[in-house]
């Protein structure tokens, strides 16, 4: 199988790659940055995926399946940019993959699209809307782009198309918004709040995305790992020391004092949990974590030279 | 740290509870060990000495496997469903956790919020109640709700109207109905008034002020007696006089545990 991914200079996605290619897929990968010691069997275009050389990727290669991971995740770009990549660059590569005859997409979102609120239920199935843009208005743009990719399956029924939301990505390498968070000494949390966090080991969620696509999948699926723990344990066992904010001065916090920034709409992730349920995912592909909660967060903390707390 | 200072038979009886816990004691919805025997560490004297609490019929509440134990709401703050976590807890063998459905206002509290989370006192949704029954376990509901609660004395005993959401529910999930009644949290805490000027200024559903003007119950003897469990058969989707039929089966059923047990004291 010859495999399109955008983003591949992310860590996940390179460990996806690599998962692929030592499987013997072809795999095409476009970022803006580099990945200068790509294994073999993994070729990288440096281009913009909303730009021309991305278009010519598949046009003159003709791959069978797109794994879209190129979403600008870090809330410290513009708003502005952010809805162009994330929104613009998923209607560019699906439009792609209808052009020239691309089999399957994979569009690889992220589950706090579900939006964290006091009245939401635990373990949200895929049945149930997505609420973060109410939620946490910074996280719009993934909102719309998530939906955009969903309406893939009425638009071109011709792709197989899955979206794919996974938890919180933590271990040694990752850097998604709750590795960044973590990675401080000192993490802000909400005083008298203290809700459960979901996330998979980045090896789990690499194989993960690597068995969606060798698996016949259309529809969204969560993707989780191990059960979720509360935050303040979370952040004891990566070795970071939780500081309870009262709620009225936390929004002056973050970004001050040693603590991580984070944009104001993500109180209400910090307050209430977004907890999925995976199922769908485990029982559609035979999908099982093979790392767990303790493991993970212990590989988290060691790569930092921390110790738990 | 806190942790240290639970009474160890407590905390030892929490880890027979059948639950699938994690490697940090704590299950996928959150509950953690600790808190659970700190709260039944607080439970105990409770029901023990201060209300002498006597369970009647614990056998009718399944000793595993999905069920629901429905019962009346009654004195003022929510002690009746201590009593009833308390009983599952320290009567049956192994111990089971009754998952409460709190109401939702309190997920925005600091501190109560994660507190009721990590005792398995999940927000009242419909999601939490199916998935819970589902997952075998035992769901707690006051159908009556606040109108139960917050109910006068002149009105003791009087089942207030029940919710109807609880019935689906049961025939959704093919879990049995274990009634209950609680006698005696109407003597001791016998409210007569609600405030309900200051409870709208507040933004709660009433101020419960009893007679004897503290607002804390006075120790009475309680009485909780469990009943046969019903089986209702259907599917969920029947229409809503099919389903206030099945709500008056369980009403009656309370109403009749209050009656016998009020005849024996």
């Amino acid at each position: 199988m010859k495999v399109v991914i955008t983003g591949i200079a992310g860590v996940l996605a390179r460990g996806v790659a690599a998962r692929l290619a030592e499987a013997g897929h072809e795999v095409i990968g476009i970022d803006r940055r580099d990945w200068s010691d790509a294994p073999p069997g993994v070729q990288v275009v440096r281009a913009d995926i909303r730009k021309r050389p991305a278009e010519d990727v598949f046009r003159t290669q003709r791959p069978d399946a797109l794994i879209h991971m190129a979403t600008v995740t870090h809330l410290s770009a513009s708003a502005d940019v952010r809805v162009r990549v994330n929104l613009g660059g998923t209607r560019a590569v699906l439009e792609h993959c209808h052009r020239y005859g691309v089999r399957k997409a994979l569009f690889i979102g992220r589950h706090t699209v579900y939006g964290a609120a006091p009245d939401l239920p635990l373990y949200r199935t895929e049945a149930e809307p997505p609420m973060a843009s109410s939620t946490y208005p910074e996280l719009a743009d993934l909102v719309a782009a998530d939906g955009y990719a969903g309406s893939a399956l009425w638009q071109w029924p011709e792709i197989e198309t899955a979206i794919l939301r996974l938890v919180y990505i933590l271990g040694p390498h990752a850097r998604g918004p709750l590795a960044s968070l973590m990675a401080r000494p000192r993490v802000p949390v909400v005083f008298g709040f203290d809700p459960l966090f979901q996330f998979i080991h980045e090896i789990d969620a690499a194989r993960a995305i690597a068995l969606a696509a060798e698996t016949p999948l259309r529809g969204v699926f969560n993707v989780t790992g191990p059960p979720p723990v509360p935050l303040t344990l979370l952040c004891r066992k990566v070795g970071a020391q939780p500081v309870p904010v009262p709620e009225p001065i936390f929004r002056h916090v973050p970004g001050r004092f040693g603590f991580a920034p984070l944009p104001a709409g993500a109180i209400e992730h910090i307050k209430y949990p977004v907890v999925v349920d995976g199922r769908a995912f485990a029982e559609a592909t035979g999908f099982a974590h093979e790392l767990g909660e303790v493991e993970t967060m212990a590989q988290f903390a060691a790569r930092r030279g921390r110790a738990s707390l | 740290m806190w942790r240290r200072l639970l009474n160890r038979r407590i905390r030892k009886r929490v880890t027979e509870i059948a639950l699938p816990w994690g490697p940090f004691g704590i299950d996928p919805y959150g509950i953690d060990q600790d808190y659970v025997a700190f709260a039944m560490g607080c439970i105990e004297p409770m029901y023990r000495k201060y209300f002498n609490l006597q369970t009647v019929g614990i056998e009718h509440v399944p000793a595993s496997g999905r069920a629901m134990v429905i019962g009346n709401h009654s004195g003022g703050l929510p002690f009746d469903a201590t009593m009833v976590l308390g009983s599952l807890f320290f009567e049956m063998e192994p111990p089971r956790l009754a998952h409460g459905m709190v109401e939702k206002m309190a997920q925005e509290w600091p501190v109560a919020s994660p507190l009721f989370s990590r005792v398995g006192q999940l927000t009242g949704l419909p999601e939490h109640a199916i998935r819970l029954l589902e997952d075998d376990r035992v769901l707690m509901v006051f159908p009556e709700g606040v109108r139960g609660l917050g109910k006068l004395h002149s009105e003791k005993y009087e089942l207030k109207r029940f919710g109807t959401g609880f019935a689906r529910i049961a025939l959704k999930t093919g879990a049995p109905i274990v009634p209950f009644g609680l006698i005696g949290m109407e003597e001791a805490y016998p409210v007569v008034s609600r405030l309900e000027p200051l409870s709208k200024i507040l933004n709660v559903p009433y101020l419960p002020v009893p007679a004897h003007g503290v607002p804390w119950p006075k120790p009475v003897d309680l009485q909780l007696r469990f009943g046969e469990p019903i089986r209702l058969e259907g599917d969920g989707n029947e229409s809503d006089e099919v389903i206030e039929a099945h709500v008056r089966t369980v009403m009656d059923a309370v109403a009749g545990l209050l009656a016998a047990g009020r005849a024996e004291r």
